[in-house]
């Protein structure tokens, strides 16, 4: 996974609260085989609306959503993050997430910014009035900082560690190689094998 | 202090503990098939990552399958995909696959014992919540979600938080006729599908001891039907007997050193656990679910109840809810209430003792009029083993239809499905709402009640055709 110290992009101002998952991605995706490629499948239904707000062409090349609070309620499906990703998104600022999509995120390396609700709203005005603001946010201070605006947002110590340094459950798991081996050489040789 | 078998099996897998991190647990065997697979595979490529340990990795295609008209290619473009896709995975990444049309294939859980790979004291993983079967061997199984399977197969180990132990305690005997699918339903209509959540369970006392693998493997299956995490049974003579001589399991030497293992796997005297049931062997009938989870089941003898029956608000509502989906009516006597199809198969009730059983009831008799009886065995091994003894004979001078291997009916993702509106009485573990085909209606049952069902055109036992 990669890591992430600092993102800077253009930000997409979703102005709904309680978005779920399956309104982030609707189960008929979920059938799929691969990993990635699920880009078409995000806000699928809500796409279908020519004045949905990533629809409109001020808005295209965003790297980072500004939801309201509840983001990512409902079905634990991890295809959600991955569409995220996928339509290429780094980071989701919003008030409030659901558990299972923070953690989830947190997994597959999109960051998800937790701010005061007062924050989303300037966020949103600024984007609103001037889409090619740049926006930051610094993992590293723990910032988001948009033109004059300078916020601060939070997410845990050991999520931080872990996109800071790219690390996905497997790469941790992975600094410990030299455990995993020395378990296997202690293994009773009688047990079963499948080749 | 002592420890309980759980705790035994788990501390001789910990590769790694360290203060506030979960344990990571070493996996002994790590089971795939064609739709939990799929974004694990590609998860590795993206990373660049191989499979660990293939050689501790088997997989085979069972969710999709057709059981009729093996020869051709499958019809539905989704199903076709996962099963090609898990062939491609398995080729690239060096892992042993049974397919479609091999000897050795057929539902995970059935193949793993069979060949002897499922042994007492292993860790065993599968993204499929059934997995909680091998725990029958005294093996820790149990199901995990695909990016667990990423995990595993990148690592060959899963990080792991321990969890609570349970002791379910079966006394005395079980009465003639009543069988390990009975005792299951009974203990999970009393406590409920989220009554073993967080909990490692170790089935032991006399009926489990006298129980075959077959009948032990039914009894841990559907442990996570009840919400435990899994289902364990301490290794015995019978489970020593049964892996004995099978095609993986530890030869000469070797054979002598893994008994002598296997035997230290019990509860120690002193070991406690974090909670106990007791159960009565002797009050243990035929049971027969009336409403749309595993814990909604009665006595066959018994009736529909009513939602006035229940004590708690929300389980009157579930229950109104239930009987709607179902059709029933309260006070409706369970063995008045007709069947469609009746499916003997599964991971829970698909291994030769199951269909000899079944064999055993409907031989001589004949599958009543606007009834169909749908046999599939676990395996091809079963199937073949059920020919070679004259079962398929049986069930087809009975009416029958004697089908391919694989999870068939047990779930709406191949072309076994009821129609919207059709009642099964099935040998599975689930009757959730559409999950045998939307709309359909499932009475969880025993091996002999559903041949006997099938014979009688409504719910019934053996001792009803009489």
């Amino acid at each position: 996974m990669e890591a992430i110290k600092t993102h800077t992009g253009t930000a997409l101002p979703l102005r709904r609260s309680n978005v779920d998952t399956d309104q982030i991605i609707p189960a008929v995706y979920l059938k799929r085989v691969t990993r990635t490629g699920f880009e078409d499948g995000l806000f699928s239904a809500w796409r279908n609306d020519p004045d949905f707000v990533l629809n409109k062409p001020e808005h295209a090349g965003v790297s980072i959503l500004v939801a309201g609070p509840d983001f990512g309620t409902g079905s634990s499906r991890e295809h959600a993050v991955w569409a995220l990703m996928d339509y290429g998104f780094r980071v989701v600022i919003s008030s409030r997430f659901a558990d299972i999509f923070r953690g989830n995120a947190g997994k597959a390396g999109l960051l998800a910014a937790e701010v005061d609700p007062s924050v989303v709203e300037v966020l949103w005005a600024k984007v609103e009035a001037d889409p090619t603001t740049p926006v930051t946010v610094d993992l590293e201070s723990r910032e988001v900082r948009a033109g004059d605006v300078v916020a601060p947002f939070r997410i845990d110590d050991y999520t931080r560690y872990r996109l800071l340094n790219g690390l996905d459950d497997i790469g941790i798991t992975l600094t410990h190689d030299d455990a995993i081996t020395a378990y296997e050489s202690s293994r009773f040789p009688w047990k079963p094998v499948t080749l | 202090m002592g420890k309980t078998l759980a705790e035994k099996v788990w501390d001789e897998h910990v590769v790694r503990r360290a203060e506030g991190e979960p344990d990571l647990l070493y996996i002994d065997l790590h089971l795939i098939h064609e739709v939990t697979s799929p974004q694990a595979f590609d998860g590795l490529r993206l990373a660049g990552r191989r499979v660990r340990r293939p050689d501790l990795t088997l997989a085979t295609e069972d969710h999709n399958v057709p059981t009729l008209d093996l020869d051709k290619p499958i019809a539905d473009p989704v199903s076709r995909t996962q099963v090609e896709t898990l062939r491609k995975n398995a080729a690239e990444f060096g892992v042993r696959l049974h397919p479609l049309g091999d000897v050795e294939q057929g539902i995970v859980h059935v193949v793993g014992p069979q060949l002897g790979l499922t042994q007492p004291g292993m860790t065993i993983v599968c993204g499929d919540s059934h997995t909680s079967t091998h725990g029958a061997f005294g093996a820790l199984a149990f199901g995990i979600g695909t990016s667990e399977v990423e995990h595993v197969l990148a690592t060959q180990t899963l990080p792991q938080a321990r969890p609570r132990t349970m002791a379910v305690t079966v006394n005395g005997s079980l009465p003639e006729g009543v069988t390990a699918k009975d005792l299951i339903l009974t203990l999970i209509s009393r406590t409920g599908t989220g009554g073993g959540q967080g909990y490692v369970v170790e089935y032991r006392g006399q009926a489990i001891r006298e129980l075959s693998m077959e009948g032990r493997m039914t009894v841990c299956n559907m442990s996570i039907e009840w919400g435990a995490k899994a289902g364990m049974i301490a290794p015995d003579s019978t489970t020593f007997d049964y892996i004995e001589g099978k095609p993986e399991a530890p030869k000469g030497a070797d054979w002598d050193a893994a008994v002598a293992h296997w035997q230290t796997l019990v509860t120690d005297g002193d070991a406690t656990f974090d909670k106990e049931i007791v159960i009565d062997a002797a009050e243990v009938t035929p049971f027969v679910t009336w409403g749309t989870n595993p814990g909604q089941g009665v006595p066959l003898g018994s009736t529909v109840p009513s939602p006035d029956d229940f004590a708690e608000e929300s389980d009157r509502v579930a229950a109104a809810k239930a009987l709607e989906y179902m059709a029933l009516t309260p006070g409706t006597p369970m063995r008045d209430i007709a069947v469609d199809t009746v499916f003997v198969g599964s991971c829970t009730n698909g291994r030769i003792e199951d269909l000899r059983l079944a064999a055993e009831v409907v031989k001589g008799r004949k599958v009543a009029e606007g009834t169909r009886l749908l046999v599939v065995p676990g395996s091809v091994r079963v199937r073949l083993q059920a020919e070679e003894e004259g079962l398929d004979k049986v069930f087809l001078e009975a009416g029958a239809e004697w089908r391919g291997a694989g999870c068939s009916m047990c779930l709406g993702m191949n072309p076994d499905q009821l129609a919207p509106g059709e009642r099964s009485a099935s040998t599975s573990n689930r009757n959730f709402e559409g999950r045998q085909g939307k709309g359909g209606r499932t009475h969880l049952v025993s091996v002999p009640v559903a041949a006997a069902t099938a014979v009688a055109g409504h719910l019934a036992s053996p001792a009803d055709l009489d």
